[in-house]
């Protein structure tokens, strides 16, 4: 079994807002996430990938393939938007890094043929990160 | 949705390895220039990883704010720019990262329990790292 991982980034803004918390439990609950005009962050996306590698190609995936999944399900998707408005898994649900972490995986794992998705790991800082491995 | 945060601090903080069971001449065989009589610091970089479902009311797993408290509380506070030797936690362990990293994991595991603390990981250098999971 060989990981694999890919590293990608995008730019987003957003806000954290709970429509059944009071404006008082949201300030206390979100800080300054919770300021309605929103704020961004870069964030580093790195997906790892596991599988035998291929005896002929020698890949575990072909990462021409993998990258064009990543730029259509996630970069086009979450890149320079504004994920509270513009991405639809954050229509009902607080754009939080743990969240954003499930959405990708939701969006990666069904395009995936060959390997298997093992990680998703999305840096909103530096020094935060989130890691999800599909466990429910 | 289990998911797992992981949070990164840094902090800076001297020590000395040397063991009393051992010889002097052993002490420098094993530890070489971390044997130092005067001593040598690092700056630390530590990562805590914490897991947990996501909070469907929050998004969050845990309070950022109360993990960040107490890491600065009991592990920040109680070793950045300090020399580690002279601490109570060392009087009896030698200050490796080894050890180290293992005191931190028992010292968030017994202030910390709004999340499951997974794991301890501490670089001394950009080098080495240290992990320690509590078993």
């Amino acid at each position: 079994m060989v990981y694999l991982t890919r590293k990608c980034e995008f730019s987003a803004s957003h806000y954290y807002h709970n429509p059944e918390f009071t404006a008082e439990e949201n300030r206390r609950i979100f800080g300054k996430c919770a300021n309605l005009n929103g704020h961004g962050h870069n964030y580093t996306l790195e997906v790892t990938v596991k599988g035998e590698a291929d005896p002929q190609t020698g890949f575990v995936v072909d990462l021409k393939e993998l990258k064009d999944i990543l730029n259509r399900e996630v970069i086009d998707v979450f890149d320079h938007r504004h994920l509270n408005k513009e991405v639809p898994e954050f229509a009902q649900q607080i754009p939080t890094t743990e969240n954003l972490a499930i959405a990708i995986w939701n969006r990666l794992e069904k395009h995936l043929t060959l390997a298997r998705l093992h990680r998703v790991r999305v840096y909103e800082l530096p020094d935060l990160f989130v890691d999800f491995y599909g466990e429910p | 949705m289990k998911v797992h945060l992981t949070r990164r601090y840094l902090f800076s903080a001297s020590h000395r390895l040397h063991c009393d069971a051992l010889s002097e001449e052993a002490n420098r065989t094993v530890y070489g220039k971390c044997n130092n009589p005067h001593g040598h610091g690092h700056n630390y970089a530590l990562e805590v990883t914490v897991s947990g479902q996501v909070n469907s009311n929050t998004g969050m797993v845990c309070d950022l704010v109360e993990l960040d408290e107490a890491v600065h509380g009991e592990v920040l506070g109680r070793f950045d720019h300090m020399n580690l030797n002279v601490l109570e936690e060392f009087s009896r362990a030698v200050p490796t990262t080894e050890n180290l990293s293992a005191i931190i994991f028992e010292i968030l595991k017994q202030n910390f329990g709004a999340a499951h603390l997974e794991k301890v990981r501490l670089e001394e250098t950009a080098m080495n790292s240290f992990e320690y999971c509590g078993t």
